[in-house]
This record gives structure tokens, C-alpha cells and sequence, in this order.
């Protein structure tokens, strides 16, 4: 008789469980030495459960067969010449915004996934983590792959591993991985592995993803979605480390409050960026972001909340702040970006008649009141040729490092200001979530690399803007600037036979 | 109760699995949207072997699950058999 | 406790401070409820910059763009000073207004509602 075949529960225990050891003589403490300075308390890692009872076997084994479906679908991308069959060629900027601003956050995560893989003492989170920094490494690796085949089209690819420390706005995801990879163990996993991935990660990867199918993009889909099937089990393993730690000990409640007050926050505004990449990004709309907010955030989030109140856990108290900014969000960040798009690897455009049309619609209560006129005085300038590029460098946020461009939800015609002073010096954030983060611990923010102050203090090429653009090696007239008559432009044209 | 959810790539494998969710979960709603199929449904969802061989006519694993999953909410509980997600309120 | 840091004894760098910018402060410049531009914005200047200096150089340069920027009537402009209303003496000097570094000046034209009167 053959040997019976391993249920999936035994081969489990037996795949992962079992490849942990007992420290006989070493000091298990120095073996794991990050795991008590942040003040979480385990009494018991054998408690840890994983949902999906996954093995590296049967890991590389799915991760192989979603790898090849993948390069199948860029070969056939490239040799049909998916470039020129997306409905316009301004919808390349959202690419580009993606591999600048996003794709280097998979790598960070990478690092950060390994770090904790090796720093949890216990052998399931151990197993859970390195899988996910593998997966991790292999999303920045697809995407690198998937845009490089736009990179021999269109201007504003080529520089974005030097851009990603230098660009003013790329320094707001780049602080935003930092903040979490310079944090202990277990805030990086409630930071990245649950607020990050479970409750904000979907509005990245699947509206927008979804969007890029729709605009004729199957390279940047097809990574999109395999990335997001990794990102499945990663949402359960930050639902699984949140849940852990909270029946661990009662002591860990208020710290892990603390932790997801913060990151929730961090990774909404970090969200910005998405927010108008949906709204005023896609030549071809699927859904608004504030559809997609209250689709995938308050429905989906609302529900995780629920389930997580019998452990004391309570919603954030600005989530009413967030709910009144999704009819403002993706209008205040496209008029940013807008007026600095000459320092920007990417174009900006004024959106067209049917699509302040569809904005109208969307968003009823906002659009025509405050965010149309903006739109009708870029039109008017343009009219004139005088196309609107501000001057100046704009104020940042001490702590998520964006312009203060959010205004009071009392108020939407007024900028948001708060302020502290931290050893005679003063500091300046967007909102009262990004101020109290910076008072739960000054010394870490007070180190913050805010772009425009390094530009000031002549440490980004010195001198004048000409020596900033070389600094971030953006060439002038080419990646940056308005979308109409860019040399992107032009080629679209060509390619479309268009005069 | 809170709504659970799960969303495949659209494709012919999840045309399959899906049907057998509708099998499987009558009350299951199921939006067709650029390049995914989302599915969602009151309280849990649960998605049979023994329904999704039979849809596909030949042995599916449960694990394959992977290959074309998109995104899931709930808490999820997972067997040879089956792989169920569902919300505790 | 001012950060969770492996070591008690961890202080941040204050990457800002005033020494930093070779000899300029920075001020920051807002016009309020004129959202022609995104923010406010962030300027080096010496200390010693009469206020009057500060209007006649820095505020066309930072604001004078807008289409109401000629109607300002600087004798009447409201300012506030880090949240608090001010009321310059434009022969002085931003160290003698107590404008501080990394302080926040905000304009405040009620007159004059910007673009389409939408605070624009």
C-alpha cells in the first residue's frame, strides 16, 4: 500500500512549523534582539496561525506558474506594439508616476519584509515574512520588466531609480517606506503588512489596475493583478499579525492603537497620488477615487473594524476628515502637480471639457464650486501662452513631506496649518494626524529630508533651478513640462497619423 | 452583517470557480468589471473543490486558488476541501 | 518619550535648523483663500530684510502671477504671523517683527475674493 498523502494541515505543520529549532545554547534573546525595545509583549508564538496553510513548495510551485503567465503576456505585449493601442498617450504619465513613485516602495518593502523575517522569534510570521519579501522583490523586478518596454517610447523612464532619491515629490513615498523600515519589527507590520497592505492596498491595485485594462494597457494590468494575487496573502498575514498580537497580551492594545492611528493616516495621504491618477490620470474613467474609497476603504475597512472592536481596536477619529476629503483630494493634488510640472519626470495637462463633465458628475458638491475655476483660469492662461507654471518652492509638510495644498473640510477655500515647536524650532504639518505623529516623536521627524529645504541649503546641485534639473537629471523641454507639444505628444501624433 | 468579497482575473479558469460560488452561495452578487470578476456576499463565502472539479471537469486544487485571485476581505479559513472567508459580525 | 528607539540615549539630526542655510532664514509666504497657488510657499532671506524690502522683492515673486496681485492695497493687507494676527512696521527688520525662522506669514486680502470670487 502507498503512503497516504499529507492533508494540507499536516504538511503545513510539517513544512513550516517543524523548521524551527530550540536554542539550547545560545541566548534566544540576542538571537531575536529587536523583538522587546518597541514594548510588545508575546507570551506565546505556537499561537500564531496562518489562514493560508501555504509551503515554500507549493509557494514556488504557484509562484512559478503566475511568473510565466505573466512573461508570456509582455512578449505579446511588445511584439504587437501594445504602446501605440492605449486610448492616448497622456495615460503613459500614470505609468510613469507608477515607476518612479511606486515601484521603488515594492523594493522597500522587500527590505523591510526580510528584516522582519528574520527578527520575529516566531517561525510561522518567520515563513509568512520571507515570502512576502520574496514577493516583494519579485513586483519591483515585473515592473521594471513591464515598463521597460515603454521606456524605448516615451520620455521619463529612464532615471527613475537616481529620481527616487532625489525628486521633490518622490520623497513622499520614499519617507513614507523609511518611517516603517526604520521602526521596530512589529509597528513595520502593522504599518506595511496590515494598514499598508490590508486596508489601503487594494485602492492601489485594483481600481487602478482595472483602470489600465480599460485604457488598453495589458502589460501594466497583467503585473498589476499578478502582483495583487501575492498581495492576497499579505493582506492575511496583516489581518493574522494584528489579530496576534492583540490576544498576545492586553498590554500590546494601546501600542498597536497608536500604530494603526498613525500608518492609516500615513498611507492615506500617501494615497494622494492615486487619488488622481484615477481621477484625472486615466484618459478612460472606471471609477472615481472617491467611489473607489468608499467601495474599498469604508465598506471593506468599515467591516475589518467591526471584527476587530472585541479586541478594544477602535477606527481612527479622523476617518470623518478622511470621509469629507475624498470630494477634495485628487483635485488638490492634480492642481499641485499641475503648476510644478516643469520639475516633474511626467506631463500635466488641464482636463478636457468631457472630462470636467465627468468630475461634475462624480463629484456633485465640490467640482463646479471649487475646483472647476481653477481648471477655467489654467484654460485662460494657456489661451494667452502663458500656460501656468508657479514659481517659487512650496511649503512641505514636516511629516508626509506633500505641499500644503489640503484645506479645511470646515472651510475648502482655506489652507490647513498647524504647527509645533520642538526645541525652539518650529515645524509645520498638513493636518492634525500628521502633527500628532510628529509629537509622538519628534526626534525621529526632525530628521526628515524635506526636498525644498535641501534645495535651499544648496544640496541638490546648488545654485538655481537649471543645476536642481541636472541634480535630478531630468532634461528640460523633454520628461517634464505641459503634455500638449511634449515630445511625447509629437510621437503620439505620428504614430496615430494625426497633423 | 458585513459583506465579504473576493475578485479573480477574468479569465477561463475564473469563469469556472465562479460558477461554482453561485453554485455554492445563492445569495452571492457577482460584478463583471474591466479584466476582474468581483464577488461579493453577506457574512462569508465558501468556494467547494468537489463544485469547482466538477465545473471545470477535471481535479482542481484548492490551492490554484492563487493563480488568478485579485484580492479577498474576511478572514479565511482553508482545507483540501475548501477554502471559505467570512466576517465574524 | 520623544522616539522608540533601541537605544534611550537615539536623538535625531535636526536636518533644518537655522545654521544650515548660510546665513538666511526661511520664511514661508501664504496669500489666503487665493489658490492659484497650490501652497505657500518657502523663501531664504537675511534677517536683516526690512518688512518693506520683503513687499517690494519677495511678494511679486511669490504671489504676482495672480491677476489681483496689482489691486493689493498694502496698507490695508491683514497679516498673520504663526497663527497670530500682526501688524508690521514696514521700516523694520524680519528679526525685529519677531519673524522667526521657519515662520509662517500669511496675507489676508478680504477684498479681494480671487479668481471668479471662488478663492481662487
Amino acid at each position: 500500500m502507498s503512503p497516504k498523502k499529507l492533508n494540507l494541515k499536516d504538511k503545513y505543520k510539517l513544512l513550516t512549523r517543524d523548521l524551527d529549532w530550540e536554542f539550547s545554547y545560545e541566548d534566544r534573546k540576542e538571537a531575536f534582539p529587536y523583538e522587546e525595545f518597541e514594548g510588545i509583549k508575546i507570551t506565546d508564538w505556537d499561537k500564531w496561525e496562518d489562514p493560508f496553510r501555504l509551503t515554500m513548495e507549493s509557494y514556488w510551485k504557484y509562484q512559478a506558474e503566475k511568473e510565466k503567465k505573466l512573461y508570456a503576456i509582455y512578449d505579446a505585449f511588445a511584439q504587437n506594439n501594445g504602446q501605440t493601442n492605449v486610448t492616448d498617450a497622456r495615460y503613459v504619465n500614470a505609468i510613469k508616476l507608477f515607476l518612479t513613485g511606486v515601484s521603488p516602495g515594492e523594493h522597500a518593502a522587500h527590505l523591510g519584509f526580510a528584516f522582519t523575517g528574520r527578527q520575529m522569534g516566531g517561525i510561522g510570521a518567520r515563513v509568512a515574512a520571507q515570502m512576502q519579501s520574496i514577493d516583494e522583490l519579485r513586483h519591483i523586478q515585473t515592473q521594471i520588466h513591464a515598463m521597460s518596454h515603454y521606456n524605448k517610447f516615451f520620455d521619463g523612464f529612464d532615471e527613475f531609480n537616481h529620481m527616487h532619491d532625489r525628486l521633490w515629490y518622490l520623497s513622499v513615498p520614499k519617507s513614507f517606506f523609511e518611517d516603517a523600515r526604520t521602526a521596530g519589527p512589529f509597528e513595520f507590520m502593522i504599518a506595511i503588512g496590515f494598514s499598508f497592505e490590508y486596508v489601503l492596498t487594494n485602492l492601489l491595485f485594483v481600481p487602478f489596475m482595472s483602470g489600465a485594462a480599460y485604457n488598453g494597457d495589458m502589460a501594466t494590468v497583467t503585473f498589476g493583478f499578478s502582483a495583487q494575487s501575492d498581495e492576497a496573502r499579505h493582506m492575511t498575514l496583516g489581518l493574522e499579525i494584528i489579530k496576534f498580537l492583540l490576544e498576545q497580551h492586553e498590554d500590546n492594545l494601546p501600542i498597536v492603537q497608536k500604530w494603526l492611528d498613525k500608518w492609516l493616516w500615513r498611507g492615506y495621504r500617501l494615497l494622494t497620488l492615486v487619488a488622481m491618477m484615477m481621477d484625472y490620470m486615466l484618459p478612460q474613467k472606471v471609477m472615481s477615487w472617491q467611489e473607489a474609497w468608499e467601495l474599498y476603504f469604508e465598506d471593506a475597512a468599515g467591516a475589518l473594524f467591526k471584527d476587530l472592536e472585541r479586541y478594544g481596536i477602535k477606527m481612527p477619529d479622523y476617518t470623518d476628515t478622511i470621509k469629507q476629503e475624498k470630494e477634495h483630494l485628487s483635485h488638490q493634488a492634480w492642481w499641485i502637480f499641475y503648476q510644478y510640472t516643469h520639475a516633474a519626470a511626467f506631463h500635466t495637462w488641464t482636463p478636457t471639457a468631457e472630462e470636467m463633465d465627468w468630475l461634475s458628475e462624480k463629484y456633485p458638491d465640490t467640482f463646479d464650486k471649487y475646483y472647476r475655476p481653477r481648471w477655467e483660469l489654467a484654460a485662460e492662461m494657456e489661451a494667452k501662452g502663458e500656460r501656468f507654471y508657479t514659481t517659487g518652492l512650496p511649503q512641505l509638510c514636516q511629516t508626509c513631506q506633500i505641499p500644503m495644498a489640503f484645506t479645511e473640510m470646515s472651510d475648502p477655500t482655506q489652507v490647513s496649518y498647524r504647527e509645533s515647536i520642538y526645541n525652539d524650532e518650529r515645524f509645520h504639518f498638513c493636518s492634525d494626524p500628521c502633527k500628532s505623529i510628529f509629537d509622538n516623536e519628534p526626534e525621529k521627524y526632525v530628521n526628515a529630508w524635506l526636498p525644498v529645504h535641501q534645495i535651499l541649503q544648496g544640496n541638490c546641485g546648488g545654485g538655481g533651478l537649471d543645476k536642481v534639473m541636472e541634480y535630478y537629471h531630468l532634461d528640460d523641454g523633454v520628461a517634464n513640462l505641459e503634455f500638449e507639444g511634449s515630445p511625447d505628444a509629437e510621437r503620439w501624433k505620428e504614430w496615430k497619423g494625426v497633423a | 452583517m458585513s459583506r465579504v468579497q473576493i475578485a479573480f482575473q477574468d479569465n477561463d479558469e475564473s469563469r469556472y470557480i465562479v460558477a461554482a460560488i453561485e453554485q455554492d452561495n445563492t445569495t452571492a452578487v457577482v460584478h463583471y468589471e474591466p479584466a476582474m470578476i468581483r464577488v461579493e456576499n453577506e457574512g462569508s463565502l465558501i468556494i467547494n473543490r468537489d463544485t469547482v472539479s466538477e465545473q471545470i471537469g477535471m481535479e482542481w486544487d484548492v490551492q490554484s486558488l492563487h493563480i488568478n485571485l485579485i484580492t479577498l476581505t474576511g478572514h479565511i479559513d482553508e482545507d483540501d476541501d475548501y477554502f471559505k472567508i467570512m466576517w465574524n459580525n | 518619550m520623544t522616539i522608540r528607539a533601541l537605544r534611550d540615549d537615539y536623538h535625531g539630526e535636526f536636518k533644518d535648523s537655522l545654521e544650515k542655510f548660510g546665513g538666511a532664514q526661511l520664511v514661508y509666504l501664504g496669500w489666503d483663500k487665493h489658490q492659484m497657488f497650490c501652497s505657500s510657499r518657502a523663501f531664504p532671506l537675511p534677517p536683516e530684510m526690512r518688512f518693506q524690502e520683503l513687499l517690494d522683492n519677495v511678494m511679486p515673486e511669490a504671489f504676482g502671477q495672480h491677476p489681483e496681485f496689482t489691486q493689493i492695497d498694502w496698507n490695508k493687507a491683514q497679516w498673520i504671523l504663526d497663527n497670530s494676527a500682526f501688524q508690521p512696521d514696514h521700516s523694520k527688520s524680519l528679526t525685529e517683527l519677531d519673524i522667526g525662522h521657519k515662520s509662517l506669514l500669511r496675507l489676508v486680502t478680504p477684498e479681494l475674493t480671487g479668481y471668479k470670487g471662488a478663492g481662487i
